[in-house]
């Protein structure tokens, strides 16, 4: 899913990254707590967070997330931003809930970490309900 | 012996400095992507060294990591001046923390990052003093 797609459907404001809109992530990954992050994110992934602080951006980093989604209306602070913008990161804002925001990338097609295995692109998940 | 570094650097790791914390595990990262190791390697190597680094600036004054790499290994060394860990059998279970407010406002001590650590590691020793410190040594091999 491009992250121009992510934008789109969680109505995202951009904070860092403009320009790599189109590049893609392969599994999304909620959480607020970073060791979280390290513990279950598998590489090239959208995180999907409430942390505002630069650790936020630095975990993507050790963790090879491409992008950040700030759920709940939250907006990343100067450092987080800062940092971003030097390691070429992209931010993205949303006024959506985490579970609002995970719900709508997962059923428009956004595999979950569980899904992917290691080393490959290649998802095999159960189809969402039609209802979703 | 063929365990002789063929590269070696230490870190200073300052307590409390959020704003710093983790920038030697990504400098780590960068000196082993330069090498040349393999990114699931170096992807290792930077998760274990970055919570042992977290660990330092969460909990201790001070601290400082080194980076080995010999022709076999990758070998980290986290020495910290923090309180010391009373249990390390206990700190070693996933979801067990003594985190403060602030640490966990912080988006740590959810209690993973020592069990983190040796998922991602060969080998973890783990040699903690009450009111001394700790050091974590941490080997992942080629």
């Amino acid at each position: 899913m491009t992250l121009e797609t992510v934008r789109r459907l969680l109505n995202c404001q951009v904070i860092a990254g403009d320009g790599k809109l189109g590049e893609e992530v392969w599994v999304g990954c909620g959480a607020d707590l970073m060791s979280d992050v390290l513990a279950f994110i598998k590489p090239d992934a959208l995180l999907l967070t409430g942390l505002t602080n630069v650790l936020s951006v630095r975990t993507a980093e050790i963790a090879e997330v491409r992008a950040i989604v700030y759920v709940r209306g939250k907006l990343p602070d100067k450092e987080a931003v800062s940092v971003a913008k030097e390691k070429g990161m992209v931010l993205l804002s949303t006024d959506l809930p985490m579970y609002e925001s995970c719900g709508k990338l997962y059923a428009s097609g956004l595999a979950g970490g569980s899904e992917l295995k290691e080393g490959l692109r290649d998802v095999q998940r159960a189809p969402v309900p039609s209802a979703f | 012996m063929s365990s002789e570094p063929l590269f070696r650097q230490r870190f200073d790791i300052c307590g409390r400095d959020y704003t710093n914390g983790g920038r030697a595990s990504i400098a780590i990262k960068g000196i082993l992507r330069e090498i040349g190791i393999h990114p699931s390697v170096i992807r290792r190597v930077a998760i274990a060294s970055y919570e042992a680094e977290m660990n330092v600036v969460l909990y201790a004054h001070k601290g400082a990591m080194e980076l080995k790499v010999t022709p076999k290994d990758i070998r980290i060394t986290v020495e910290d001046d923090g309180p010391g860990i009373p249990d390390v059998e206990l700190a070693m279970q996933e979801g067990y923390s003594t985190a403060s407010d602030e640490i966990r406002e912080m988006g740590f001590g959810a209690g993973m990052g020592l069990p983190n650590i040796k998922k991602n590691a060969d080998t973890l020793a783990v040699d903690s003093v009450l009111g001394k410190g700790t050091t974590v040594n941490i080997m992942i091999r080629l």
